[in-house]
């Protein structure tokens, strides 16, 4: 199985890279690592007719820490964030990311721009309230995480608009979990949760967000499970009844390793594991 | 067809200056172009890892990189690793625990591994068994390619103490 | 570098020398089929349907044909000159089989998804993908059947007017008196075991490479079988068998998948034929999920009657499976061959096997790792749990009860098999030993407590290999097929180097170490000097390939025959030279001498130089060379068996499977290199825990395939799986020489029920009594919600 046919360029600064894609038209696309966009045209589920490979642009790379925010350049590689422990969940969740081969080719920003609610990123990005920066003909923007995803594989980034940067707030005091459910540890998940908890001096939950992974057409927010929990002791009990709601309002797709139905209480089970985790 | 576009890739020490179709995977350049064959392709999904090959020092799938991403980088294959005579201590662990037994995924595994104990030098069963999860065997049931990865690790542990 | 272990002298059978295979695969120096190019070969890419069921209105390929690099495009009108259909070997004498033609390319109708309709040849590998995208096929699409049993019912749409039915054929195997066994019961279970339909995937996809020149044919094929290729290709090209040629090069992987003589094989050959221009054709994954015949896939309702004291009394299979839309090369043979070995390791008076063939709109099943045994196997051990649970009685002590005692052997089964030789007891006494057992049920507490369900499962197995003696499944015997004998060539050469060519067509087995291991001992040389030649029919010797555990049973022991005639012949050039009798000379660390005066003697290079260099100086009528054949029919099949143990860690709150311990004892006879054979064990296990949890060929209701790739048809990798814990007894087998059994399919045949048995035995605290596979982790959530709630 291979690509159809597309034309390719490389250009080497970023105005070069945006002015190419505009002028590709509807059917061109930008190329990061690949790792989206090339299993979809080698089965021919996509095909561009102009792939602008981003890989000379310079300075998308790399974290960096500043304003109690991270950094991530937009073409920061899945591998690179994995190796980056001081992020805490976003490590974690890289981690986790398919297996070490992906995950050394696959970059952030090509992640979130494909807007897969499967992808694990993508929750991450939600639950960390992030924002990225698109940059397009007119410049750059700031778009919020809840914002960005739009519905099935469809974000707010507009057509020639490119991800130059994705910051996450540093989140101090903040606890993690993160549970993927998979079928094979390489696959995606069936249900992934990440949750992020502050713990007030008294015990109680001071602030929580949970985001899930494959519920819905985007990656979601678990409301209801974060409301049942805010202000409330993080005792097992609190946490299994907010968990109790990860699956409220949520109206998940069916795939063949899961029904709709299991996926709604694979989303309580693995929303209660986050939050134990998270709490530890 | 699409305009050719000419790269330079640096393949197993060898500079390979190449005119190739955009779409043109690394692993069609290696196998076709280049003649190195040990790279194989089992399946259409970057699911079995028998293309791996290491690009940059890191670990990937040949068969989901585009040869012209691999401009002015540096790949190294099965076929770099080291001969029948100069065994790599993963070859050479994979021949002694029996490692293998059709051959066809094991270049891709060596890969793997090699960038397994590039960043984990003294892995564990379980960190072997996860760092190996991005490559399919159906012979062996993974329990000698484990083994022969710890035996590689021991040996590649005591050639860097004594050295 | 050596292929030794720390011993250098003595026997080499029994020892796990290191596999002479391996340097050229460690290295990727192996040459697969797609690693071989020949000057201006064409590239094919085949068009196939995306119907399930239809009639093809038109084809029209003047847009690929319209592509630069595009040589040509055909279509099944096209290959009327083929003589004959591809084959299914299966014609036993009184069993009506309906039986579809079925060519390389579609005529008229496509049946399955990926029924081949045309074919596109060009000079660029990838400009005939995109041209075969480029040929437009008009379908009709017709009604399409999918469910067996839905299938029988009268009225039901067809697979194939023609016969009236989607019945493809029924057979039984039966012995003893049912109605009396069944009479003489106090408790009979019936269950529904249905065994999923699964794929073979090797991790190499089929790939071929024909070029046919002045009325000869060569074909690089990744083949099992390259003989019975050779055999068809000339019956349907027409072309005198002497002048195919098969070779089948380093191949990756089997697993029963590449058991077949396929349309594809026939397409690049014709096409061969018709451009004179070599073609390849490299078969993509997705293909090969479609369009490589899948295996298994039967529901069986089985019944299984005992005494209050667990005497067993009878068993009943009826069993429906699934042919999928046409009959290849061994099809319908599949489930029966299951039927030999229904009853397992138990003394059962009365065993009766029913089979109804079912043509669907799905690709072919065929012989998948083990054929038709792991699916009896899963059988009888599955029902064996449900009966002890049934009459309260502990899971080995009915197994062990109704052992058939090794005292027994050669053991008369109630459907007339023979088994060679067994030990079932001491199987199982070392799996027990293995185990602890004890410890395992401790924990069993510690993790309930956590929500983990622990589980222990057991397979104690026995499986019929090494086909085929053709007294037994001959017209003569159960009429199942012929026989499947093997053969074999010694050759020496004049500076005593030794060369084998056998018949059968190993693909990742190690066989060209462990036959030269036996050559090794029986000539008194190196086995590092003997080099296995296989898979080529044009330069070595006749024989029927390497599938159903048949290799060592069967090819190994000719090997070990003709070895016996070199020896032979070594002997009596030696007795000449030496002027002593023939059976006074013995061989001896690598010597032929007198026996008693060790110092006076000749090595086998002495001897071979004497038979090639100075043939004058030989016995009188002696012929020159040093170089035997053998041909070996069995007299019987083998019987490996065991005892398998699985343990399993269920999540109570999602049914998450984990297996984290399985011990297996396997018993293949005396281990000729034992670390080869825990290999085909550890790989075997591996497929079967596979099948359980994880792979599951799936169409859905319209005939499309859901598990088209990778990504759906979930292979385990590392990360799901156990070390395993592997040990043996070994039971001479009567049957050959060398006492082997196979142990190739073991593993695949014992585990699955293993598996299953463990699982279910994790959940009967909460209600779960019985499970089919596959055991997802959302079915078994749905049991465990099911069972607490009933």
């Amino acid at each position: 199985m291979i690509p159809a046919e597309f034309d390719y360029v490389a250009p080497d600064t970023l105005q070069e890279a945006i002015a190419a894609r505009t002028a590709g038209g509807e059917d061109a696309k930008f190329l990061a690592g690949g790792h989206s966009l090339l299993p979809l045209m080698k089965l021919r589920l996509a095909a561009p007719t102009l792939l602008v490979d981003l890989r000379k642009v310079p300075g998308l790379s790399g974290v960096t820490r500043e304003n109690g925010h991270w950094r991530i350049g937009a073409m920061t590689r899945h591998a690179v964030l994995q190796d980056s422990h001081e992020l805490g969940a976003i490590s974690t969740v890289a981690a986790g990311i398919a297996d070490q081969q992906i995950r050394n080719r696959g970059t952030i920003g090509g992640s979130l721009a494909h807007g897969d609610p499967a992808s694990d990123l993508t929750t991450a990005f939600l639950a960390y309230e992030g924002t990225l920066t698109a940059t397009g003909p007119d410049g750059p923007r700031e778009v919020a995480a809840t914002e960005f995803f739009q519905d099935y594989l469809t974000t707010a980034l507009a057509e020639d608009e490119v991800i130059t940067e994705v910051r996450m707030p540093r989140l101090e005091g903040y606890g993690y979990g993160y549970e993927k459910f998979t079928r094979r540890a390489e696959d995606w998940a069936m249900v992934g949760v990440v949750a992020l908890v502050k713990q007030a001096d008294d015990g109680t939950c001071e602030d929580v967000r949970i985001a899930m992974t494959n519920m819905g057409s985007t990656p979601l927010r678990a409301r209801a499970a974060e409301d049942a929990l805010r202000g409330r002791p993080l005792d097992a009990g609190s946490i299994a009844e907010a968990a109790g709601h990860a699956a409220d309002g949520t109206d998940p797709p069916a795939d063949r390793n899961a029904s709709e139905a299991y996926k709604r209480h694979l989303a309580q089970v693995m929303t209660r594991r986050a939050l134990t985790s998270a709490t530890k | 067809m699409s305009d050719e576009v000419a790269i330079s890739v640096t393949v197993n020490g060898q500079v390979e200056h190449v005119r190739v179709e955009p779409r043109l995977l690394l692993v069609h350049l290696l196998r076709d172009e280049l003649g190195l064959t040990g790279s194989h392709v089992g399946c259409d999904t970057s699911n079995c890892g028998a293309c791996t090959v290491q690009l940059d020092g890191q670990s990937c799938k040949s068969c989901t990189v585009l040869a012209v991403q691999a401009d002015g980088s540096e790949v190294k294959t099965i076929e770099g690793m080291g001969t029948e005579d100069d065994l790599h201590p993963l070859q050479e662990g994979f021949w002694a625990k029996h490692g293998l037994q059709c051959g066809y995924c094991t270049p891709g595994m060596i890969m793997a591994a090699a960038d397994l104990l590039e960043r984990t030098p003294n892995p564990t069963e379980e960190e072997i068994r996860h760092g190996l999860e991005g490559n399919l065997c159906r012979c062996t049931g993974y329990h000698n390619i484990v083994k022969a990865v710890q035996h590689a690790a021991t040996a590649m542990q005591s050639a860097e103490v004594s050295a | 570098m050596t292929l030794m272990d720390d011993r250098t002298s003595g026997n080499h059978v029994g020892r796990s020398l290191r596999r002479k295979e391996d340097p050229r695969l460690i290295t990727g120096q192996a040459t697969y089929v797609d690693d071989i190019n020949i000057t201006g070969l064409l590239h094919a890419a085949i068009v196939r349907s995306p119907e399930a069921h239809a009639k093809i209105l038109s084809i029209d390929a003047s847009a690929a044909m319209a592509r630069d690099d595009v040589h040509a495009v055909y279509t099944g009108e096209d290959m009327a000159d083929l003589l004959a259909p591809l084959p299914m070997a299966w014609a036993p004498d009184g069993v009506e089989v309906h039986n579809p033609e079925h060519w390389p390319l579609a005529r008229g109708e496509v049946k399955h998804v990926g029924d081949p309709v045309a074919i596109v040849l060009g000079t660029d590998r990838y400009a005939v993908i995109d041209a075969a995208e480029d040929v437009l096929v008009e379908y009709e699409p017709l009604p399409v059947v999918t469910d067996i049993e839905q299938a029988l019912e009268p009225g039901h749409a067809l697979v194939h007017e023609q016969f009236g039915t989607n019945e493809v054929h029924k057979w039984s195997l039966g012995g003893g008196d049912m109605e009396a066994g069944f009479a003489a019961a106090d408790v009979i279970i019936e269950r529904r075991v249905v065994n999923h339909r699964v794929s073979g995937a090797p991790i190499e996809p089929r790939g071929v490479l024909a070029d046919y020149k002045a009325g000869a044919i060569t074909v690089h094929t990744s083949t099992q079988v390259p003989h019975f290729v050779r055999l068809f290709m000339g019956l349907m090209l027409g072309i005198s068998e002497e002048r195919v040629r098969i070779i089948a090069p380093e191949v990756g992987g089997g697993f029963g998948a590449k058991l077949q003589v396929t349309g594809e094989e026939m397409l690049c050959a014709w096409a061969s034929r018709k451009t004179r221009k070599p073609v390849k054709w490299i078969e993509t994954r997705s293909e090969h999920m479609a369009t490589c015949h899948h295996g298994r896939d039967q529901i069986a309702t089985v019944r299984l009657g005992a005494k209050r004291d667990g005497t067993l009394t009878a068993m009943h299979a009826d069993i429906v499976a699934d042919m999928g839309a046409y009959l290849m090369l061994l099809t319908p043979t599949i489930p029966s061959l299951g039927a030999f070995v229904m009853g397992g390791v138990y003394k059962i008076p009365a065993i009766t096997t029913d089979i109804t063939g079912v043509f669907t709109n799905k690709c072919a099943t065929d012989a998948i790792r083990g054929a038709g045994r792991p699916e009896a196997t899963h059988m009888v051990e599955v029902c064996m749990d449900q009966l002890a649970d049934e009459l309260g009685m502990d899971r080995l002590e009915l197994r062990r009860k109704n052992f058939i005692p090794k005292e027994a052997f050669p053991y008369e089964t109630a459907l007339g098999i023979v088994y060679d030789s067994g030990d079932y007891h001491a199987a199982l006494d070392l799996l027990m030993e293995k185990l602890d057992l004890p410890a395992l049920e401790r924990e069993k507490e510690e993790l309930a407590a956590k929500g983990i369900r622990r589980g222990i499962g057991f397979s104690t197995y026995t499986e019929i290999c090494g086909l085929a003696p053709s007294r037994v499944t001959g017209p003569a015997g159960f009429g199942l097929q012929t026989g499947l004998w093997e053969s074999a060539i010694v050759r020496v050469t004049v500076t005593g180097a030794v060369t084998v060519y056998t018949g059968t067509s190993p693909h990742g087995q190690g066989h060209e170490t462990t036959m030269a291991q036996v050559v090794a001992d029986k000539l008194g040389v190196d086995p590092q000097n003997v080099e296995i030649m296989h898979g080529d029919t044009g330069t070595g010797a006749m024989g029927l390939g390497t599938y159903g555990s048949r290799t060592t049973a069967v090819g190994t022991e000719s090997v070990a025959r003709a070895s016996d005639k070199v020896v032979e012949k070594a002997k009596a050039i030696v007795a000449h030279a030496l002027e002593a009798a023939p059976e006074d000379i013995e061989l001896r660390d690598g010597k032929f001498s007198v026996q008693g005066s060790p110092d006076k003697g000749m090595t086998l290079a002495e001897v071979s130089g004497m038979a090639h260099v100075r043939p004058e100086l030989l016995p009188e009528g002696m012929a020159p060379g040093l170089d035997e054949t053998s041909f070996y029919d069995p007299n019987n099949f083998v019987f490996p068996f065991g005892a398998h143990a699985c343990v399993v860690d269920v999540e109570e709150d999602t049914g998450k499977v984990k297996v984290v311990r399985y011990v297996a004892i396997d018993d293949c006879g005396p281990a000729i290199n034992p670390t080869i054979i825990d290999g085909q064990v550890h790989g075997g296990i591996a497929q079967a825990i596979g099948q359980a949890l994880y792979e599951h060929v799936m169409y859905d209701e319209d005939g499309q395939l859901v598990t088209g790739t990778f990504v759906d048809y979930a292979l385990p990798t590392a990360a799901e799986l156990p070390s395993f814990e592997t040990d043996r007894t070994e039971t001479p087998s009567p049957v050959n020489s060398l006492g082997v059994k196979g142990i190739g399919e073991a593993g695949t045949i014992a585990a699955s029920p293993a598996v299953l048995n463990a699982v279910v035995d994790a959940l009967r605290p909460l209600g779960v009594t019985y499970l089919n596979m596959p055991l997802s982790s959302e079915s078994v959530w749905n049991a465990i919600t099911e069972g607490s709630r009933a």
